[in-house]
């Protein structure tokens, strides 16, 4: 794996890979002619950080070590990211980027923990990233082990219950190795989400269920660099992180644009999104 | 596999299978750091009183929250532990089908669902709290291995076949008390069919708590000249196919008999094997496709003719008219 720069230079090298990992999902897509582009192109930045910031203690030489830390990628949609992200981590080849949702590719539209290695939880229906990664945190106390939990969700994810059961679960238990982060790009499949099912006040929501909570910019590295690094934000609680971020980031035509949520760029439209991003992908 | 049977369970001692299950969960957690327990509020439904004064450190109850529970308990088993999820059947399957299906079955998770009370055991609380559905639900699952033991020696062993067993699991715990049909030698096999008494006229398949009544319809027929075969099925899946195909060529039809819906449970299992690689005459007893009506579970057991009495009415109608 590449080594990041250490000092100031790490941000910006953290926002180049995370447009890599924006222009390498974008490829995906229009290879698979599918995809969630909008939501692919929001994380970007807070998969940059948390896997080639140094933030999570993973190894993709031994994906199953007992005491890593665990990402699960609650919004399995955002697939083309995360296998971007994993790759560029080491855990898969770049190459097998190229047969992304092709028949019998391991790279399914939804991840699945059983063929690609450093993925955790088999996603895709949403609300259930979050009970998995309680249950995990209690797991590493029950085993009196170090490692932590980061579980990202979508925002109009947060409209499945199960997400508040478990967030039950983690504030009774005091769950303070747990970290929920919200990618909230305001829209959802077919529309806005407060014009669909109103999320707002969602910090007051998290809060009033016993997390820690602080908004922070989630397009930038410096910021979700700096916040990753220090954590829990109170001792005794589980962390909630509502990163905002802009659904179709770094691309002109896609941000803010709901129909972008599963938008498939053409060949013509993934030329101007290089050029925007600043960065190549071989494909 | 051949195991002796008591000759009639009739006027036997009768045994709650949760207990077996509880000591068994018991000791298995004080040999196994892995193994934790996790419960949706009712401790006393789930047997887990004396787990969670024993091992409080393994021990979450995530309160009235099936679809988070069963999470819960992936998450767990994702960090190494080994989670025994127990939560009365009818909550855990039907509200948390999806998280069964993805986070266990999908995922192959090395978690336990402890299926307590399943069937009609809620008799008079009515078909919210009835489990009739759970085992056509999970039977069509891939990769999730569904148990129904038949009596206090076979929870007991399931119970630490589990544990040794890596990946997801249903196991239906009876909440009706039921006589012992096995010897407390008897070692349990996944997939294999218990051949609990020979016979040569027709073959009693059943699981859970209709095996005792199977062993005493086979008494009935006996008396009556009919040579009855029967087979504790505990495992529905992986299923014995061999069992049902040697039942099938050397016998003349088959009884299935299940506290379940008659629709895709055991009955429906045997009759895919037979519809597709050995047609033979078959019944299916189970509950029609009704919800219950209100009563006890005894009383709704008799109501469904699910009693050796039903059984050896449709053993002799199978054998009258498929003759």
């Amino acid at each position: 794996m590449e080594m990041p720069p250490t000092g100031p230079e790490r941000a910006a090298w953290l926002k180049h890979k995370a447009n890599w990992i924006r222009l390498s999902a974008m490829t995906m897509n229009h290879h698979a002619k599918l995809g969630h582009t909008g939501g692919d192109l929001s994380s970007a930045d807070i998969l940059a950080v948390l896997f080639l910031g140094g933030i999570l203690q993973v190894d993709p030489a031994r994906p199953r070590w007992a005491e890593r830390d665990r990402f699960i990628l609650s919004k399995g949609h955002g697939a083309a990211a995360y296998y971007s992200t994993l790759a560029a981590r080491g855990f898969i080849p770049i190459e097998q980027l190229k047969t992304y949702m092709d028949p019998l590719s391991m790279l399914n539209g939804h991840p699945d923990r059983n063929k690609v290695p450093g993925v955790e939880a088999n996603t895709g229906p949403l609300g259930h990233g979050l009970p998995i990664a309680v249950g995990a945190v209690l797991a590493a106390r029950m085993r009196k082990e170090p490692w932590r939990v980061f579980v990202l969700t979508g925002d109009g994810e947060l409209q499945e219950g199960s997400n508040w059961e478990a967030a039950m679960t983690a504030q009774h238990y005091g769950l303070d190795h747990l970290t929920v982060i919200v990618d909230r790009n305001r829209i959802q499949q077919g529309d806005f989400t407060e014009n669909t099912i109103r999320m707002e006040p969602l910090a007051a929501r998290f809060a009033a269920f016993g997390f820690a909570v602080e908004e922070i910019e989630g397009h930038s590295a410096a910021a979700l660099l700096d916040r990753f690094s220090h954590l829990p934000l109170e001792k005794g609680k589980p962390t909630c992180l509502i990163a905002n971020t802009i659904k179709g980031k770094g691309v002109s035509f896609a941000e803010n644009q709901p129909a972008w949520h599963h938008g498939v760029p053409t060949k013509e439209q993934l030329t101007t999104a290089a050029k925007e991003l600043d960065v190549e992908v071989a494909w | 596999m051949v195991s002796d049977a008591p000759s009639s369970t009739a006027g036997q001692r009768l045994f709650d299978c949760r207990d077996a299950y509880m000591s068994a969960l018991e000791e298995m957690a004080a040999a196994d750091a892995r193994v934790c327990a996790v419960a949706n509020d009712s401790l006393s439904s789930a047997k887990l009183k004396n787990f969670k004064e024993k091992f409080p450190d393994r021990f979450v109850n995530v309160g009235i929250a099936e679809q988070n529970m069963v999470g819960v308990g992936a998450g767990l088993a994702n960090g190494g532990m080994v989670p025994y999820v127990c939560g009365a059947s009818c909550f855990l399957t039907a509200r948390a089908m999806e998280q069964i299906k993805v986070d266990l079955a999908y995922t192959k998770a090395n978690v336990k669902l402890c299926a307590m009370s399943p069937g009609m055991a809620y008799g008079q609380l009515g078909p919210t709290h009835h489990s009739i559905e759970d085992l056509a639900w999970m039977r069509v699952l891939p990769n999730l291995t569904v148990i129904v033991p038949a009596d206090p020696v076979e929870t007991a062993a399931v119970m630490r076949y589990s544990l040794a067993y890596e990946g997801p699991m249903f196991l239906r715990i009876a909440r009706v008390p039921v006589p012992r049909v096995h010897g407390e030698d008897y070692e349990f096999h996944l997939g294999k069919a218990v051949r609990l008494r020979e016979g040569s006229d027709v073959t009693l398949i059943a699981n859970g708590l209709m095996v005792s009544r199977a062993l005493d319809a086979a008494n009935v027929l006996e008396a009556q000249g009919i040579s009855a075969r029967v087979l504790n099925m505990s495992t529905v899946k992986p299923l014995d196919r061999e069992a049902i195909l040697d039942a099938a060529r050397t016998t003349r039809g088959i009884v299935t008999a299940e506290e379940a819906l008659a629709a895709g449970g055991l009955g429906g299992a045997v009759a895919e094997v037979l519809a597709l690689e050995h047609p033979a005459p078959m019944r299916i007893l189970g509950v029609p496709d009704v919800f219950a009506p209100t009563g006890t579970a005894e009383f709704l057991l008799e109501h469904f003719g699910l009693t050796a009495a039903g059984i050896e009415r449709a053993a002799l109608d199978l054998l009258r008219r498929e003759a």
